[in-house]
């Protein structure tokens, strides 16, 4: 992060509180809303941290590394006069950088060819372009079923001890835009992750020789909560900067945006704001909004930003408002399922709560195949319906179905252990779509109420039951 | 007049030294002059909501007040145009700061260059009042722009003039009382406040939307007002766009509030594309978009759905039919819901406002059919249908409870049915319309519109029932004509409710082939459990023609000795002959388990679930040629 001083910083010894992560500085004069802040304590360390609201008495001051050590009388506040800025440039690529943007890797600092907000400004709307173009991610419950394109912002809803990090490298390793070898860069933004985790990913990165292409953001849990707040909008202004100054194709990873959320509560907790849902303040959405819209691609500009996010449902729980606020903002989710999981399916995908509202276009004619649309209703349908009758022979036996139901129920065993469940393969979509016309043909012609009359004559041959 | 700031909270400012400042005042905030709003006054001190994002901002920086509310600009030329909330014309802002929108820009609503024809109707000499017709500008190919006095003007018409003109330049002369007024083809309206009208009427007439589901069960008027509220991915914006696209609205006002640039996107680029089958147009030409996305300021996210709804009533003022979309209004309430916080006011429930209650309903209340102002009673409309985003899909949340109070029809979306991929995901058992519009059905579509489809609501609602009871013993336990229910209610879901918004023909269904789809469907309903009934009879035909256990009564052992009574007999015969279709001989066999599957594996069945792709114009025929189909093949069953 930048840290320059500007002609009019300002330094104040006048703490007068200090409540979880903020300070608050009295006396203050031609102090900025938003306004980078360096607290320094009796350890000399300096601290940065951000002014979130002031007036003619006093400035509050969330700290981004913690407030613990520091006291009333002999932390000096420095005002830097500058809203929090990052300096950027293509030599990022290949580097490893702290939550706040500073290297890690014991090289030298970033020399930046520019210096942006962090906060972004938004992009108008009438400059988008809607993003389109198919990408092979290898997995046919997303591929097939929920179909990923480029500038899409997608998060996975994960649980605990779920793999959503290995379906995350995976779909970074495998996913390419059919027929293209275009530029492309990886922005990693790791949020209060474990060092375990995060080594998993850079090796992932390394083997696939994608790692001199990407740059890391590492906040990790041993970091200070708090700057966790600045580590998604520096790696999303880096991402902003790749694709739409440098025209690269950028996948941003985020990882795991429950703890930024976390943190958020932290802050708002120690404001003593009205809370929201569960605690979280009540403009998470809006906060979380100005994160998941840097994604997308802009009209007559070649790059794209594409999100991935993953983060954890507490308790599995979907309605939780990080999941909740999240699905209501990205363009669709990727779901996964701990009763798969258990039953060692691997991609565990659940694909009935699944989505992805920008495959219609991508798929079809020209883009995957003309069938798409109707096999993946189809799929669909027919694994919906088993996965009702599952319900009903728990509670009343399978002997209590008729042959039909029954058909349904075999479909949907099928479909989990062969669709989904394809190990670590990489699956390219005209092999997804076949492997689905083959379950298909479990069910006569006349059933496949969802797919053109034509796509069964010219896909749907050979025998069916 | 100049105040200075002197607190500064994200999106809220105070400022003191504003001394005569106005609620709802626009003023300009810092040395960029970002643009606010005053929300409170307190002596001479204003609390100012900023539209735009207040980084940087500090104490002492001036505060400039405009002497004018926050108003919307009306004149010719609104129509295909894209706003922000504040009606900002993004494609100019796009060309003064670039892809990304910059701090303190403004620009005028609409173009001075453009160069209107404008044909007088009014003349020199007419003493007019509000409302009254001056004049006329073609706007688009369809839509005439009707110019009227401004509400709060009247005059002696002195000077009127034909010709090309910009909206800034004066068309005539009104005087009043010796006082000169000039009139533009521009008029400012401040948001906040609903234009006026003469009087409010009864709403009577559908606006149809094509949408089977809602027009066939729960349909709204215009003027009406309804809201859709669902969970996330249920369908709320793919709904309010195929109503946009379908509806058979003059203007659509879409209002982009707080949701996703990428839907903003959809609108601009398919709306150019689609042509109105009314009017031969693209639909663009009737549509006015208004975009404050979710990551643009939430303090113009909160004027969006009032600079939308002036809008609306400007058009309406014209007599047209309006439809405003606002998606979504769970973003307007929770923008609310901050800015209060941020006053630090007292938390209702859920943390709202206390007025979130009065301020929906005002905003609803805008909604409505009038007479307009004016000589002429012209008669427009202002429909209002609105999203709704419940945290968690929870409808008990204020926001859907507050909105059920003051709206016409609710139409609830379940998340089940859209996992189920079953849309749009309306769910028919709790969805409901206050409104009574089987008159205008049963004059316009079919006389026996409201027999049909109550008849296909009785089956969903039947079924909903005979579901419970699978749910606990199976389906094994349901009668033949149970079975045979749940078939004919899933093929009303499945060939009827479900309707997919990017099929090339379906998207749209006009009333007279949803009531043909209606009546095929339930003909073979009733075909199919005449089949039932006449293999359940011709069962018992056979087994009461071989001795049976006699009646189960006290005479019982003396009738025992009588002959099967013939009277029973004869009347499970007469029966039996009645329900036989015309031809056919029954047969003996009487698995009805197999005369079920045996009617689903008819290829009429497939048929049925490709009436959606029919052309609308064959509807009548088609579906008069499937009945007869169904009657005779179902009717052969044996
Ligand atoms: N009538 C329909 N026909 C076909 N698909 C539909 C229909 N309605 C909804 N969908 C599908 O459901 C997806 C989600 O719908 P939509 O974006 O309208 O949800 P939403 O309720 O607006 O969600 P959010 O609250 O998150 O904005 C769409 O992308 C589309 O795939
Ligand atoms: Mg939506």
């Amino acid at each position: 992060m930048d840290t320059q001083t500007s002609l009019l910083t300002k330094h104040y010894r006048t703490l007068s509180y200090i409540s979880g992560p903020l300070v608050f500085v009295e006396r203050v004069a031609n102090v900025g809303y938003g306004e980078i802040v360096t607290i320094t304590g009796a350890d000399g360390a300096p601290r940065a941290g951000q002014v979130l609201e002031v007036n003619r008495e006093r400035a509050v001051v969330q700290v981004f590394t913690g407030t613990r050590g520091l006291d009333a009388d002999t932390t000096r506040a420095h005002f830097t006069g500058n809203v929090a800025r990052l300096g950027v440039a293509m030599e990022m690529l290949g580097r490893t950088l702290n939550g706040a943007g500073q290297p890690l890797d014991g090289g030298p600092a970033v020399i930046p060819e520019k210096f942006l907000d962090i906060h972004g400004e938004p992009i108008n709307p009438y400059a988008r372009d809607h993003p389109s173009e198919f990408i092979q991610t290898g997995i046919s419950a997303i591929d097939g079923l929920n179909t990923l394109v480029r500038g899409q912002k997608l998060p996975i809803f994960s649980g605990y001890g779920l793999p959503a990090n290995e379906i995350a490298a995976q779909i970074a390793m495998h996913a390419r835009v059919l027929g293209t070898s275009e530029k492309f860069a990886v922005v990693f933004a790791a949020l209060g992750i474990t060092h375990r985790e995060a080594s998993f990913f850079i090796q992932r990165f390394e083997t696939s020789g994608a790692l001199d292409r990407t740059v890391l953001f590492l906040n990790l849990a041993d970091d200070p909560t708090i700057e966790r707040l600045i580590t998604p909008r520096a790696a999303l202004t880096t991402a902003e900067y790749l694709a739409f100054d440098q025209g690269l194709h950028v996948l941003v990873i985020i990882t795991d945006m429950t703890n930024y959320c976390e943190a958020l509560r932290e802050v708002a907790n120690a404001r003593e704001q009205v809370p929201g849902r569960r605690g979280y303040p009540g403009d998470l959405y809006t906060d979380l909004a100005t994160i998941y819209e840097r994604a997308g691609r802009i009209k007559d500009k070649p790059g794209s930003i594409t999100q991935l996010i993953i983060l954890n449902m507490p308790d599995d729980d979907i309605t939780h408002p990080i999941p909740d606020l999240t699905g209501y903002i990205t363009e669709g989710q990727i779901v996964l399922s701990r009763d798969l999981h258990r039953r060692g399916i691997y991609p565990p995908i659940d694909p009935l709560p699944c989505l992805s509202r920008l495959m219609n276009a991508g798929i079809g004619a020209g883009k995957t195949r003309a069938d798409h649309r109707g096999v993946a209703d189809q799929l669909y349908s027919f694994y919906a319906q088993g996965r009702d009758l599952r319900r009903l022979v728990a509670i009343i036996g399978e002997a209590g179905l008729g042959a039909a139901d029954r058909k349904y129920l075999a479909f949907a065993d099928r479909f989990e252990q062969e669709f989904i469940g394809q190990g670590d393969t990489n699956r390219a979509i005209e092999d997804t779509l076949n492997l689905g016309w083959e379950l298909l043909r479990a069910f006569p012609a006349n059933e496949l109420k969802r797919i053109k009359r034509e796509h069964i004559v010219k896909y749907g041959k050979g025998e069916r039951g | 007049m100049r105040g200075a700031i002197t607190r500064v909270a994200g999106p809220v400012v105070v400022a003191e030294n504003l001394i005569g400042a106005q609620m709802y005042e626009v003023v300009r905030v810092g040395a960029l002059g970002l643009i606010g709003e005053v929300i409170r006054i307190e002596g001479d001190g204003a609390t100012i909501q900023v539209y735009e994002d207040t980084a940087g901002l500090r104490v002492g920086d001036p505060v400039a007040a405009s002497g004018a509310p926050l108003q919307v600009e009306l004149a010719p030329g609104l129509l295909g145009s894209i706003f922000d909330g504040i009606q900002r014309p993004l494609p100019v802002l796009r060309d003064q700061t670039g892809d990304f929108i910059a701090r303190g820009v403004t620009a005028p609503a609409l173009d001075r260059a453009v160069k209107w024809q404008f044909t007088p109707i009014a003349r020199a000499g007419d003493v007019l009042e509000p409302g009254d017709l001056i004049g006329s500008v073609p706007e688009t190919a369809q839509i005439a722009h009707r110019v009227l006095v401004p509400p709060n003007t009247r005059g002696t018409l002195i000077e009127i003039n034909a010709g090309a003109f910009s909206i800034d330049e004066p068309i005539g002369i009104l005087q009043n009382d010796g006082a000169r007024i000039e009139i533009k083809l521009a008029q400012k309206w401040a948001v906040r406040s609903a234009r006026p009208y003469a009087r409010k009427l009864d709403p009577d007439t559908p606006l149809i939307t094509g949408q089977r589901v809602i027009d066939s069960f729960f349909p709204v008027t215009k003027g009406g007002t309804a809201i859709i509220p669902g969970g996330f991915g249920s369908g709320k914006t793919v709904a309010e766009q195929t109503l946009a696209k379908w509806a058979d609205a003059d203007i659509v006002i879409y209002v982009g509030c707080g949701e996703r640039g990428n839907e903003m996107t959809d609108v601009l680029e398919e709306f150019p594309q689609l042509i109105d089958a009314r009017t031969n147009e693209p639909l663009m030409r009737r549509t006015i978009l208004i975009a404050n996305t979710s990551n643009m300021p939430v303090a113009a996210r909160e004027a969006s759905i009032y600079t939308g709804i002036t809008l609306a009533e400007f058009y309406r003022d014209m007599g047209y039919d309006v439809a405003l979309m606002a998606d979504s209004t769970s973003r307007w309430g929770e923008a609310l819901r901050e800015i209060s916080g941020r006053l630090e006011e007292m938390p209702g429930e859920e943390g709202y406002p206390a007025y979130l209650a009065t301020r929906l309903a005002d905003f609803y209340e805008r909604a409505g059919r009038v007479i307009a102002l004016g000589k002429d009673a012209r008669v427009g409309s202002v429909t209002v249908i609105g999203a709704v985003s419940p945290p968690g899909g929870d409808f008990s949340e204020p926001m859907t409870q507050n909105s059920l109070r003051v709206a016409g029809a609710f139409w609830g979306l379940d998340t089940g049915l859209a996992r189920r991929r079953h849309f749009p995901a309306i769910n028919w058992i709790t969805s409901y319309s206050l409104y009574d519009l089987r008159k205008w059905f049963v004059e316009n579509v079919a006389s026996d519109w409201e027999a049909q489809t109550g008849e296909a609501m009785a089956l969903l609602q039947e079924e909903t029932k005979l579901m419970e009871i699978v749910q606990l013993v199976g389906s094994d336990a349901l009668a033949e004509d149970q079975k045979a229910l749940l078939q004919s209610a899933r093929m009303v879901r499945e060939d009827y409710l479900q309707q997919f918004a990017f099929h090339e023909i379906d998207a749209f269904c006009p009333p007279h082939k949803q009531y043909w789809m209606l009546r095929v469907i339930l003909a073979f309903q009733r075909e199919l459990m005449r089949a039932i009934k006449r293999s359940a009879l011709l069962d018992r035909v056979i087994k009461t023609e071989t001795p049976v256990a006699p009646p189960n009564n006290e005479n019982g052992a003396s009738r025992a000795q009588e002959p099967v009574p013939s009277k029973a007999q004869e009347q499970i015969a007469g029966e039996f002959a009645q329900s036989l279709a015309p031809g056919g001989v029954p047969m003996t066999s009487t698995d009805h388990g197999a005369l079920l599957e045996r009617a689903l594996a008819l290829p009429i069945v497939a048929e049925i679930a490709r009436m959606k792709e029919w052309k609308h114009a064959e509807a009548e025929s088609r579906a008069r040629a499937l009945i007869e189909q169904i009657e005779r093949e179902v009717g052969a069953l044996r």
